[in-house]
C-alpha cells in the first residue's frame, strides 16, 4: 500500500495553494514606500562604439531622478565567470570585464548602456526614450556566426580577443591520440554534423529586482528573481560593488521559473542597488518580455562534428566530437563550465566506449550570453551521441534497439570509471531500456506503422539511452577543474519549543516543489506530520549560506543536508530523552516520533524532548546545551548519475512535413524516489521543454544581429496541444550509493533525454516510409524543415 | 504606451465625427493596435473605440439571404451566431486566435488591418462579400489592396460586411507555431456561378484569389482537380516558418483539403 505521508508519499504540493489562488508574492507584487522606477536603455544594434551620450535631455524630462551610464560604473568591478578554463595549449580563458552597463561598446541587441529612474514607469520610460535620442552610437559590422567569429581577426566582440576566441578545451587531452588511431582503424566510421538549437528560457516570470538601501544604518536589501540568493549576494559583495557582505541582504521571494536563466547576476541587480543608495529611496525594475527575449542569458547553441569508430557489428570502439559553442557577447556567470565540464564529461553516455575524446571551441559573438539551460551541457552531449549512435546503427543495417544492447555498461561493472573523468557509482541501463520498450509496446509498433501508412500517415519511432551527471558537486574535485566557488550546501532545522519546525534550506525552489518534499523527508525521519514542517529559503537573513537551485542538485545535495541536520537533532534528542528517562545514551532508541528506552516501556515523545530542550527544567545543562537546533552542511563526493531510456513515436504527414507526436515513455533510474507526484511533474516539465527544443523552438538571429523571433508572434513555446501524453515510471531504481538518501536528481532528466527520441523518432519515419536520403533533419524539426528535407 | 484621449461614441455619425480629429485612430477589438501602442510604435492622439455602437454589432441574414455582420462583431459572437447560417464562416471564427482574442477582436478591426496573415480576408474575399462602410460598398475584389493595404479612405469605418452563402465551402488553416496566425490559410467557396478560393498568409502582397484553382473547381469540384495543378507562383513569403517554396506547396494542399472537407 503506498504510504500516505513521509518519503515517498504522492504528497500534494502545499505551495500549489498560494500560486493557484493568485497568493504568490513575486517581487513585482511588492510595493516599497517611496520606491522609484528604473527602465534600462539598450541598444538597438548588435555592436557598436558608443561615441556620446548626451543625458541632459533626459535629466531634464519630467519626473526623472537620475541617469546611469557605464561610465557611472567605470570603477566597479565587474560580473565574473563562475569558472576558469584553461585551453589545451595551457593558457587561461579570455575573461573580458562584463560591466554593470555597457561602456565603451555596446555588443548586443538589448545590451544596457544605461538607465533612467524616475518618479513612474512612465516618466522613466519617456526618459529612456530622450536619452537614447541623445545617444549616439557607431554601428560596427556584428560577429554572429561563430565560423566566421574565429576566422576574421579584424572583426572582434572584444577588441583585446583577436579571433574572438574564449578557450579551445580538450577533454581529456591524452585520449586525443587514442581516439584517433581508433578512429583510422575502425572497420566503420558514423559521422554527423548537427547544431543544438540556441533557446530562450521563457519564465513566466521576467527578471525583476528591487533595490533599497538605508543610509541610516548603511544596510542594503535586494529583493530579485534569483535561483540562489547568496550567490548573488557574494558577486555582488565581492566582485562587483564591493559592499561588505554584511552590509546586505538578498532575498529571492516566490520565483516563476528560471530553468537556469536566473542562476546568474546581472547588471540590473547592481543598477538597482547603486541607484537606491544614490536616491536613498527603492529602486525598482522589472523586465518587459521584450527585454526578457533579449537580455536573458540564452541556452544550448553548439555546432558539432560527431563521429563514432565502430565495428561492423556496431560495438563503439571510439568516440569524437568537435564542437562550437557560443558564448554570446560576455561570459555569464556558468557560460565556461556549461560547455566544458558540463559537457565533455558526460560524451561517454551510458556506453563501454573505450576512447572518447572532446574538443570545444567557445567562441564570442554579438548576441545574447548564452548560458546553462536546463540541463546545460548534457542535452548538447546527449543529443549528439544519441543521434550519432542511431545514425551508426543505419548505415550498419542494425536495430538502434540491439546496438544499444550491444554497448551499454552492464550492473556489474558499476563503479565505472569513464574514459572522460566521472565515475559512475551505480546505474542498470538494460532495465530502464527494457522497462521503456515494454511500457512503450516495441513490440507493437509494426502494426501501428501498418495503421499509420493506411491513413496516409509515416510513422517512426525513436530511442534515447542517457545518462547524465548533477547533484553539483564535489568540491574538491570542481576546485581541480577550475570552479572558483564549493557546491555543498546548508540546512538548519530549528525545533521550536511546542514541537513545529522550522528548516531553513539553502536551495531555492521556484517550481520545484521544495516547500512540500523537503518537509516530507524532514517529517518522516522525526516521526512527525508534515504539517509541523514548515521550509524557508531564498533570503540570505534567515537561511545558511546555500548555492541555490540549478543542476539538478536541490535534493540530491540540500536534501542531503536536511537529513544531516536532522540527525544531528535525533542524536541530540537521545541525549535529553536518556537524561529524562534516567538511561544511558546508548540504550535510547528512536523511532516513529518516540525516544525509548530498549526493552522498556519508557518512552517520551519527540515533542516532550522538544518541549524539555527550550524549557529545560529537568535537562543535563551541564553537559548540554539547550535548544533544538542544529545546521549541517552537506558536500558530495561524487556526482549524481541519473539514467534512462525514452522512447518516442511520431507520424509524419508527408504531404506537409508535419510531426505528431503519438506517445512517449520515459523510463527513469533517480535512485530513491522522495515524491512520486513531484517527479512525474518535473519528467514531463522537462520533456515538454526537450519536445519545445525538438519541434519549434527556434532563435533566430539576423546577420545584423537583429533577433528575428524576439516575441511569442515568432517564437513558439509548447502548449497542451502540442504535447501528447507522456507515460513515466521510475521503478528501475538503483539509489546512488554516496549520498544519505540515496537519490539522484530528476529536475533536468526530461530535457536531456527527450528531444534526441524526437529527432530519431522523426528519422525513422523517413526513412521507413522511403525518403531513405534524409539522415539528418536539424532542430527544430518544423514541418518546412522536414518537407524540405523530403523534398531535397 | 503614450498617453491618448479616449472616445467611445455610440452611433456612427458619431464615430466619424470623433475620427474627423487630428490623429485619431478607430479601434475595433485593439489585439492587434493595442500591442503595438505598449511598445510604442503607434502613437495616436484620440482612440475612437467602435466597440459602443450597437447598430454595428450582430450577426443577421438579410432579404437577399446573405449573412450580414456588424463592423464591430468579436469572432466570438460570429462563431456562434453565424453557425446555422454559413458554417464554414463560423468555424473560420472560432479559429481566430485563442478565447481571448475571439472575444475581444472584430471583423471590422481585421479586415481594416489586414493583416496578410489574418483568416477573415480569405473568408471575405473568398465569399465575394462585400464591405459596406459609413459612406458606400465595397466589393471585396476591390477592397484588399496588399499586405496592410486596403481601399478604405482615413476615417472611413467598416460598418457592415456582407456574406453571400455559398453551397459549400470550407476554411483550411495551417498555423504558425507561434503566433498561431495562418502560416497558409485557404477559403473555397462553391456558388452556383463557379468556385472562388481565396489564400491568406502566403503571399507577400496579402490575401489573393488563386485562378487557376477556381478554374479547375468551377468545372470539377473535387480534390483531384487540385491535385492535378501548380503550384501557385507568385510572391510568397519567406521567413523563419517556411520558405515560399513550402508556402506554395501549402497552399495546393490546403486547397485540396479543404476541398475534400467542404464535401
Amino acid at each position: 500500500m503506498p504510504k500516505d505521508h513521509g518519503i515517498g508519499a504522492r504528497s500534494k504540493r502545499r505551495e500549489d495553494t498560494r500560486f493557484l489562488t493568485g497568493k504568490g508574492v513575486y517581487t513585482d507584487d511588492m510595493a516599497m514606500q517611496g520606491q522609484v522606477y528604473a527602465v534600462m536603455v539598450r541598444s538597438t544594434v548588435a555592436h557598436g562604439k558608443i561615441v556620446s551620450i548626451d543625458t541632459s535631455a533626459a535629466e531634464a524630462m519630467p519626473g526623472v531622478l537620475a541617469v546611469f551610464t557605464g561610465e557611472d560604473f567605470a570603477e566597479v568591478g565587474g560580473n565574473p565567470a563562475g569558472w576558469l578554463i584553461h585551453s589545451r595549449n595551457g593558457e587561461p580563458m579570455r575573461e573580458p570585464k562584463r560591466p554593470v552597463l555597457a561602456h565603451g561598446k555596446v555588443r548586443h541587441v538589448g545590451d544596457a548602456y544605461a538607465a533612467v529612474i524616475a518618479e513612474t514607469y512612465a516618466q522613466a520610460k519617456d526618459g529612456a526614450e530622450a536619452l537614447a535620442a541623445g545617444t549616439v552610437i557607431e554601428e560596427l559590422p556584428a560577429v554572429i556566426d561563430m565560423a566566421a567569429a574565429v576566422a576574421n581577426a579584424d572583426n572582434r566582440v572584444h577588441d583585446e580577443i583577436p579571433d574572438n576566441l574564449c578557450f579551445d578545451w580538450g577533454w581529456i587531452e591524452d585520449n586525443r591520440e587514442a581516439v584517433d588511431q581508433a578512429m583510422k582503424s575502425a572497420e566503420h566510421v558514423t559521422t554527423l554534423e548537427l547544431v543544438n538549437n540556441r533557446l530562450v528560457p521563457n519564465a513566466m516570470e521576467p527578471r525583476a529586482s528591487i533595490g533599497e538601501y538605508n543610509p541610516g544604518t548603511g544596510d542594503y536589501k535586494l529583493t530579485t528573481t534569483s535561483q540562489n540568493p547568496h550567490m548573488t549576494r557574494l558577486l555582488v559583495c565581492a566582485f562587483v560593488l564591493g559592499i561588505p557582505e554584511n552590509k546586505l541582504t538578498v532575498v529571492a521571494p516566490d520565483v516563476g521559473g528560471g530553468f537556469g536563466s536566473k542562476i546568474y547576476h546581472y547588471g540590473e541587480e547592481a543598477l538597482v542597488l547603486a541607484a537606491a543608495k544614490k536616491l536613498g529611496r527603492p529602486v525598482r525594475w522589472t523586465a518587459e518580455r521584450s527585454e526578457s527575449f533579449l537580455s536573458d542569458a540564452h541556452g544550448r547553441d553548439h555546432v558539432t562534428k560527431i563521429e563514432i569508430g565502430c565495428t561492423k557489428e556496431g560495438e563503439m570502439l571510439a568516440l569524437r566530437a568537435t564542437t562550437m559553442a557560443n558564448v554570446g557577447a560576455y561570459l555569464s556567470n556558468f557560460a565556461t563550465v556549461t560547455p566544458t565540464y558540463l559537457h565533455g564529461t558526460v560524451m561517454a553516455g551510458p556506453y563501454k566506449t573505450p576512447h572518447v575524446y572532446v574538443n570545444l571551441k567557445t567562441v564570442f559573438t554579438n548576441t545574447a550570453p548564452v548560458d546553462a539551460y536546463r540541463g546545460a551541457g548534457r542535452p548538447e552531449a546527449t543529443y549528439s551521441i544519441e543521434r550519432a549512435i542511431d545514425k551508426m546503427a543505419r548505415e550498419l543495417g542494425l536495430d538502434p534497439v540491439e546496438v544499444r544492447r550491444k554497448n551499454l555498461l552492464t550492473p556489474d561493472m558499476f563503479p565505472y570509471t569513464t574514459p572522460v573523468g566521472l565515475v559512475y557509482d551505480t546505474g542498470n541501463y538494460q532495465a530502464t531500456l527494457e522497462k521503456s520498450l515494454d511500457l512503450a509496446d516495441y513490440a507493437g509498433f509494426e502494426a501501428r506503422v501498418a495503421q499509420s501508412a493506411a491513413n496516409g500517415k509515416l510513422r517512426g519511432i525513436g530511442l534515447s539511452t542517457w545518462v547524465e551527471a548533477c547533484g553539483l558537486a564535489p568540491s574538491h574535485l570542481v576546485g581541480q577543474l577550475g570552479s572558483r566557488v564549493g557546491l555543498y550546501d546548508a540546512a538548519t532545522v530549528r525545533v521550536n519549543a511546542t514541537g513545529t519546525l522550522s528548516v531553513m534550506t539553502g536551495a531555492h525552489s521556484h517550481g520545484q516543489g521544495h516547500e512540500t518534499v523537503f518537509a516530507q523527508i524532514v517529517a518522516d525521519k522525526l516521526g512527525i506530520s508534515e504539517d509541523q514542517v514548515e521550509i524557508v529559503h531564498g533570503d540570505t537573513s534567515k537561511i545558511p549560506f546555500g548555492m541555490g537551485s540549478y543542476g539538478s542538485r536541490s535534493l540530491a545535495v540540500a536534501g542531503n543536508a536536511m537529513n544531516n541536520a536532522v540527525d544531528k537533532i535525533i542524536a541530540k534528542g537521545k541525549k535529553i530523552a536518556a537524561h529524562m528517562l534516567e538511561a544511558a545514551e546508548g540504550d535510547i532508541t528512536f523511532e516513529n516520533g518516540s525516544f525509548s528506552v530498549a526493552g522498556t516501556d519508557k518512552a517520551k515523545s519527540f515533542g516532550e524532548i522538544a518541549f524539555s530542550a527550550y524549557v529545560p527544567h529537568n535537562y543535563p545543562l551541564e553537559e548540554l546545551e539547550p535548544g533544538l537546533e542544529e545546521t549541517a552542511f552537506y558536500d558530495p563526493n561524487n556526482f549524481t548519475y541519473p539514467a534512462g531510456a525514452y522512447l518516442c513515436e511520431v507520424e509524419v504527414d508527408p504531404d506537409t512535413g508535419v510531426v505528431e507526436i503519438m506517445n512517449f515513455t520515459c523510463a527513469d533510474d533517480f535512485g530513491n524516489v522522495m515524491n512520486p507526484m513531484v517527479v512525474e511533474g518535473q519528467v514531463h516539465g522537462g520533456v515538454v521543454q526537450g519536445i519545445g527544443q525538438a519541434m519549434i523552438e527556434q532563435t533566430t538571429y539576423d546577420q545584423s544581429g537583429q533577433l528575428l523571433s524576439g516575441s511569442y508572434m515568432e517564437y513558439a513555446m509548447p502548449r497542451a496541444d502540442d504535447v501528447p501524453m507522456i507515460t513515466v515510471d521510475h521503478s528501475c531504481a538503483t539509489p546512488c550509493t554516496h549520498n544519505p538518501l540515496g537519490v539522484k536528481g530528476c529536475g533536468e532528466a526530461g530535457a536531456i533525454g527527450s528531444p534526441p527520441a524526437v529527432v530519431n523518432a522523426v528519422i525513422d519515419a523517413l526513412q521507413r516510409g522511403g525518403y531513405t536520403h534524409v539522415t539528418h533533419v536539424d532542430m527544430p524539426v518544423t514541418p518546412s524543415r522536414v518537407w524540405a528535407a523530403m523534398n531535397g | 504606451m503614450y498617453n491618448f484621449e479616449f472616445a467611445k461614441p455610440s452611433t456612427i455619425a458619431e464615430a466619424v465625427e470623433a475620427l474627423g480629429q487630428e490623429e485619431a485612430q478607430a479601434l475595433g477589438g485593439g489585439q492587434t493596435l493595442l500591442p503595438t501602442m505598449k511598445q510604442r510604435l503607434a502613437a495616436p492622439a484620440t482612440l475612437v473605440s467602435l466597440n459602443g455602437i450597437s447598430e454595428m454589432i450582430g450577426v443577421c441574414v438579410n432579404d437577399a439571404g446573405e449573412v450580414c455582420i456588424g463592423g464591430a462583431t468579436p469572432h466570438a459572437t460570429v462563431a456562434r451566431e453565424a453557425a446555422a447560417h454559413y458554417p464554414a464562416l463560423a468555424a473560420l471564427a472560432g479559429r481566430i486566435g485563442d478565447p481571448a482574442v475571439r472575444n475581444r477582436g472584430t471583423i471590422g478591426g481585421s479586415l481594416a488591418n489586414n493583416d496578410p496573415s489574418a483568416c477573415y480576408p480569405a473568408a471575405v474575399l473568398g465569399s465575394g462579400a462585400t464591405i459596406r462602410t459609413n459612406t458606400r460598398d465595397i466589393a471585396a475584389d476591390d477592397y484588399f489592396q496588399g499586405m496592410f493595404d486596403t481601399a478604405l479612405h482615413d476615417g472611413e469605418i467598416i460598418t457592415e460586411v456582407r456574406f453571400p452563402v455559398p453551397d459549400k465551402a470550407n476554411y483550411q488553416k495551417f498555423v504558425q507555431p507561434a503566433s498561431r496566425f495562418a502560416l497558409v490559410g485557404v477559403f473555397v467557396a462553391k456558388y452556383a456561378g463557379g468556385v472562388r478560393v481565396a489564400v491568406t498568409g502566403a503571399s507577400s502582397n496579402g490575401v489573393f484569389r488563386w485562378s487557376e484553382a477556381e478554374a479547375a473547381l468551377s468545372s470539377d469540384f473535387s480534390k483531384a482537380a487540385v491535385d492535378g495543378l501548380s503550384t501557385p507562383s507568385g510572391d510568397m513569403i519567406s521567413d523563419l516558418h517556411g520558405s515560399g517554396d513550402y508556402r506554395a506547396h501549402l497552399v495546393k494542399v490546403m486547397t485540396g483539403r479543404a476541398v475534400a472537407a467542404a464535401g
